[in-house]
């Protein structure tokens, strides 16, 4: 299979050629985003061109703000009315049917994921401004559900004429007496969803956290950050969680309440699994009530028992490092066992994965068990302290586009700021190898000489496509089917076709059998597209004079 | 049919002096069509005599899609056809957007026409053009003609200047021509000279001259035109010059609009001349 390795030579080869085909001003500008990565013993990896404007016409993976803010963070949680003020096609595209699980408490128990909310504005709300017919459709999702709180999303004609819809929500606030808040995250804002995820944290943050002061029962409380429960993997991890006996106050946002959000500031860590989705809102967290933060995760068996014993360990708690250690124990022989009958058929075989803000490197894990190589990597959405890690930070240049994006600046709260640890105890954990606030980004866990490409465009998949043959693909349902058509087996990583869970212990057995099964299908050699067999097409006009 | 429309800064007197020029052209005979396209929705108030007309907006809003000609349109002074678009109150929505709406509707209910004999339909486009939906009677031929009505004030050409920028966008994409334009007086030293002077430059003429008279401000309190409000005041015949003129005009020209430095050259040696 690798007949040859991948030199630094032949993949700055495979860059010109693929940079050759474009105008010199996007070359330029895609040069900076494509990348060999370089992984020496200093652990410096080169600087990656990241949340850069796309060029248009490139025919990109991104989405937009709305679909950030709306679809991505909120859209999990199930007891919030989301309403789409814009346009019916905003809300109707973003209708998560599938993509999201959740688990209400009760068959009683509120549950709006599968309804979708929208003003559907008309010419004339253009005209007049949409403010009135917001006001109604508020008032119409109260009538008919009773909600615990309600939300409005701006999608792009908003932004244009200007409906305050901060005014709305304020006024029907009062008026219902229910918590109503509105985001501007009309899609044009920023350069990807990544505007989204943001806007969505300070809005979150803002209007619902530390609402409620309860503290829950519990000894071990944590919050997990960026975990969206796709195919049920929230689930899983709380089975894990609830094995070891660590109580999860609240997970932003898979499987989540508006309650859990209220009271999530009573917790002791936060935990956080997509970095580039939350990290905003850990960081306000610490600063604001005290809550330390630290990166997780639990897509690989052997990152799971990493991550739980990461949380033990910050709890300097025998019994629940003992408890920890017994998961993972009761836990391991099932994985292994599939792991012993997946491995010798997925060994050497090549991936590439372009997705998310930290899936491309989270599933790496999943794939290195499998002893499976991951050739070339990228995020959609991804910043460069996503690929370099977090101690680029300082030396990131802030553009207009982020300048666009309103950066909350959040004090210690008079009276419930409360440092969880000591200074001291954060260095004596530090020195002990756990890293507090860090996340050291996809590129250092990535091999010399492999690719890695932000925002890649069509065209890039198709030629890496061409020149690799990858054993498998993995990416989102838009690049899906012509992934497909030049006969590489894919795998969607935004939600997972029909599969799932991936996560944890029982996510990582599930995902060893499907991907086992993919790259191992001989279907894709059986069929030969009419395109290879016959080249050209060619027909005659059926009309004949 | 000639398809004019007029612009000009804010509060220079377009609405005035277009509805003067129309009733000029339609005591000669002429039908005439105003289309007033500013959401305040006065630009017919002098040929009807009052704020009486409900705006296309306002109709398309309350009847739905069951709208008629007949709900959108008002006979004014010597039968003048009158229909004002509207828009939302200020601050709110998009005003440039209910433009476009409103004058789509009008030609789907027929208001152009050829059964209807128009000889001239008239725009009266609110201040400079600020977003695509003002530009609305000038891209697709909707509107031909331009006639920008200006005075001798700094600002006032500088506007005047800003819109010959956009015609010559929509132009060469299409059929809208600078017919001239119009000095309403604001009693500026060498103002006549002046405005003949910016007009040479832009590649057109002042088609008129139209001084100041307080009998127009007499006759917008009394909601007349000065026409109708006193026939016989040399103000009114002003106007109807104006209108010979705009009816006999036939330069139609792609306009060559002044750099920032050439222009305020040209305030300098005429402004402080005097």
């Amino acid at each position: 299979m690798s007949d040859e390795k991948n030199t630094a030579a032949k993949l700055e080869k495979i860059k010109a050629e693929i940079l050759a085909k474009y105008p010199t001003k996007v070359a330029r500008k895609r040069a900076k985003q494509i990348l060999v990565n370089r992984n020496d013993s200093t652990g410096k990896v080169p600087e990656v061109g990241a949340n850069m404007r796309t060029v248009p016409g490139i025919i990109t993976q991104r989405g937009c703000s709305y679909a950030g803010c709306k679809g991505v963070v909120l859209g999990p949680t199930r007891d919030i009315v989301n309403i789409t003020h814009g346009p019916v096609g905003c809300a109707y595209y973003s209708w998560l049917t599938r993509r999201n699980q959740t688990r209400p408490e009760s068959d009683t128990a509120e549950n709006f994921m599968n309804y979708c909310f929208t003003t559907d504005m008309q010419d004339e709300h253009i005209v007049f401004g949409g403010e009135k017919k917001l006001k109604q459709a508020i008032q119409e999702a109260f009538d008919l559900f009773h909600p615990k709180a309600i939300s409005v999303f701006s999608t792009c004609p908003v932004g244009l004429i200007g409906d305050d819809v901060h005014a709305v929500a304020r006024e029907m606030k009062e008026k219902l007496g229910i918590n109503v808040f509105a985001f501007s995250c009309e899609g044009y804002k920023g350069v990807s969803q990544s505007a989204g995820h943001h806007i969505a944290n300070n809005g979150i943050f803002t209007h619902v956290v530390g609402l409620d002061d309860t503290i829950g029962k519990g000894k071990f409380r944590i919050n997990l950050l960026g975990e969206y429960n796709i195919g049920g993997d929230s689930f899983e991890i709380e089975r894990i969680l609830d094995a070891c006996g660590i109580s999860l106050v609240s997970t932003y946002s898979g499987n989540s309440s508006i309650d859990h959000f209220a009271n999530s500031h009573t917790a002791d860590l936060n935990a956080i699994m997509c970095h580039r989705s939350i990290n905003y809102m850990a960081e306000m967290m610490e600063s604001k009530f005290g809550i330390p933060w630290i990166k997780v995760n639990f897509i690989g068996a052997e990152s799971t028992a990493k991550s739980l014993r990461k949380i033990a360990q910050y709890f300097e708690d025998e019994e629940l490092k003992a408890k920890v250690e017994e998961v993972i124990a009761a836990e391991m022989p099932a994985v292994k066992a599939s792991l012993e009958k997946a491995k010798p058929r997925c060994e050497g075989k090549r991936a590439m994965l372009f997705v998310g803000g930290s899936r491309a490197h989270h599933y790496q894990d999943l794939f290195g068990e499998l002893g499976m190589e991951t050739l070339a990597a990228g995020y959609e959405f991804g910043h460069r302290d996503d690929y370099e890690g977090r101690r680029v930070l300082p030396s990131i240049k802030v553009d207009a586009d982020s300048r666009n994006i309103e950066e909350l600046h959040i004090t210690p709260d008079p009276k419930r700021y409360a440092p969880r640890k000591d200074e001291e105890s954060l260095k004596k954990l530090e020195s002990e190898g756990l890293a507090f606030r860090e996340y050291d980004g996809l590129m250092p866990d990535m091999k010399e000489n492999t690719l890695v490409i932000d925002d890649i465009s069509h065209f890039e998949t198709e030629k890496l496509i061409e020149m690799f043959k990858p054993d498998i693909f993995c990416a989102g349902i838009k690049e899906k089917y012509a992934i497909q058509k030049s006969g590489i087996p894919m795998k969607q990583l935004h939600s997972y076709d029909s599969g799932g869970p991936y996560a944890g212990f029982k996510g990582a057995i599930n995902f060893y059998e499907e991907i086992e099964r993919m790259v191992n299908a001989k279907i894709w050699s059986y069929i030969t597209p009419p395109w290879a067999a016959e080249p050209e097409l060619s027909a005659n006009y059926a009309w004949v004079a | 049919m000639r398809k004019i429309a007029i612009y000009g800064k804010g509060g220079i007197g377009k609405s005035t002096t277009t509805q003067n020029t129309v009733a000029g052209l339609a005591e000669m005979g002429n039908k005439v069509m105003v289309v007033g396209c500013d959401p305040k929705a006065d630009s017919t108030r002098l040929l009807l005599g009052g704020l009486v007309q409900r705006t296309v907006l306002d109709t398309l809003r309350e009847e739905g899609e069951d709208v008629t000609l007949d709900d959108v349109q008002k006979d004014g002074f010597c039968n003048t056809v009158c229909t004002e678009s509207g828009g939302p109150e200020p601050g709110v929505g998009c005003a440039g957007r209910g433009i476009i709406t409103s004058i789509n509707l009008l030609e789907q209910l027929g208001a152009y026409a050829e059964s209807r004999e128009l000889d001239y339909v008239f725009y009266d486009v609110l201040g400079d053009v600020v977003c695509g939906g003002f530009a609305m009677p000038i891209r697709e031929g909707k509107a031909e003609e331009i006639y920008i009505v200006v005075s001798g004030e700094m600002m006032a050409m500088y506007a005047a200047n800003n819109i010959c920028k956009g015609i010559v966008k929509f132009a060469e994409a299409g059929t809208v021509r600078l017919g001239g334009l119009i000095c309403n007086s604001r009693n500026v030293d060498n103002e006549k000279e002046m405005i003949e002077e910016l007009a040479k430059r832009l590649g057109t003429k002042m088609i008129h001259f139209v001084p100041r008279d307080n009998v127009v401000q007499r006759a917008e309190i009394n909601r007349k035109t000065v026409i109708e409000f006193e026939p016989a005041n040399d103000q009114a015949n002003e106007y109807r010059t104006l209108a010979k003129k705009i009816s006999e005009n036939d330069l139609h020209i792609i306009p060559t609009p002044l750099a920032i430095e050439e222009l305020e050259q040209l305030l300098m040696d005429y402004g402080l001349a005097g």
